[in-house]
């Protein structure tokens, strides 16, 4: 059994083949991932450690609780948890687009990677409208005393905690902090998500010509894949670190 | 130019199972992130009460990021098939990813330590912590249709 073991060991590392039983092309785009984590995890921990260094931050159940057509109305969480879906879904049929390209069905990744896009593009028009809505909208703070109407940008936050004004409870403007990185952060995860849609449009345009079916093999699919469903990892750790706690 | 479109190979058993497998970790990812709205309702439940029980809050936002990186289990191990990977692929992936633990233990109390300092004068003087009172919708309900640039 142990002679075994040091065989297989041996012949894994002897040349020839892969150590890592992945192809040339899988293992970059894992590296690139991994590199890709640490940027978005400094990011993330930044956004923490300057969270963990101020006394009081922004009350996301407040700041987040708009949903389109619904004139107003208080729906914490409601759009947030409707994008997730989206991306989760997307994934999905990311993965089931891949599972495709293993059987060499050509119509099959057609249609799944026809719909990963659709998820992609929904996900982000609901970005759009969320950035819209906490740019435009415009809220009561009481700024040196006087009341002025901010909307969240980089540079105003009119999240802070209340005070008393001639009676009347009255929002104080919060940490700048806050705009800076929830628009850094999800900007940054919107822009790949977009270009994620970009490589799977990319990838749908070659598989409808036929070129991966003329290769042999659908590994671009899987690539793109990974990077696809990174993605939505991200957004996983986007959607703790902003909307939960 | 028209494609040829190969026919695909024959749907096998494993594919069958394999689908499943996937099909299994949609639902587990959506019911986790069920779980973790509902918390995060829970916590804003507790927020709107007069005096919010701050440690239970807390460790309902240990709770989900428990079932946060549940989440980032299942998609990594069965959406990016790094499960299905050997042991030295898996190794060479997760272990860089243990640094994590560091970078998020030391600089989130590097930021906790530095606004001890501030709130502290550098240990000069003791701090007593003030509790805000954050506006909230459900007692001005028309605060923010009202304030609409257009």
């Amino acid at each position: 059994m142990e002679t075994a073991v040091a065989k297989t060991k041996t012949s894994l590392w002897s040349g020839g083949r892969s150590p890592f039983n992945v192809s040339y092309g899988k293992m970059m785009m894992w590296f690139f991932l991994m590199s890709d984590s640490f940027t978005f995890g400094a990011f993330l921990i930044s956004y923490g450690s300057i969270r963990s260094s101020l006394n009081q931050w922004v009350d996301h159940n407040y700041v987040f609780n708009e949903f389109p057509f619904t004139n107003g109305a208080n729906l914490p969480l409601a759009f947030v948890s409707l994008m997730t879906f989206i991306l989760i879904f997307s994934s999905v049929t990311m993965v089931l687009a891949v599972h495709a390209g293993h059987k060499m069905d050509q119509k099959g990744v057609e249609k799944w990677l026809f719909l990963t896009i659709l998820g992609g593009l929904a996900f982000l028009g609901s970005q759009a409208y969320e950035w819209t809505d906490l740019i435009t909208s415009q809220h009561e703070v009481l700024v040196n005393g006087m009341i002025q109407h901010w909307g969240t940008t980089v540079s105003h936050n009119p999240w802070g905690p209340d005070v008393m004004f001639h009676g009347q409870q009255i929002a104080t403007p919060g940490p700048v902090a806050f705009g800076g990185y929830f628009f850094g952060i999800t900007g940054f995860h919107g822009f790949h998500v977009f270009t994620g849609v970009i490589i799977n449009t990319i990838m749908l345009i070659k598989t409808r010509r036929g070129d991966f079916s003329k290769r042999g093999h659908y590994e671009m699919i899987e690539k793109a894949g990974l990077y696809w469903h990174f993605v939505d990892l991200v957004w996983v750790f986007v959607f703790l670190c902003f909307y939960l706690i | 130019m028209p494609s040829e479109v190969t026919i695909p190979l024959p749907k096998t058993e494993a594919d069958v199972l394999h689908i499943k497998r996937i099909w299994k970790a949609f639902w587990v990812l959506l019911v986790l992130t069920i779980l973790e709205l509902s918390l995060g309702l829970l916590i804003y439940n507790i927020d709107l009460g007069a005096d919010p029980n701050e440690h239970l809050v807390l460790a309902i936002k240990g709770a989900i990021c428990i079932f946060t990186l549940a989440k980032a289990f299942y998609i990594i191990s069965i959406f990016m098939h790094l499960g299905d990977e050997i042991r030295n692929m898996v190794m060479i992936i997760a272990l860089p990813m243990t640094l994590f633990i560091w970078f998020i233990t030391a600089f989130i109390s590097d930021g906790a330590s530095y606004r001890n300092l501030r709130n502290t004068d550098g240990g000069s003087r003791t701090y007593k912590e003030q509790k805000e009172q954050y506006h909230h919708p459900l007692v001005y309900p028309a605060e923010k249709s009202e304030k609409r640039l257009n």
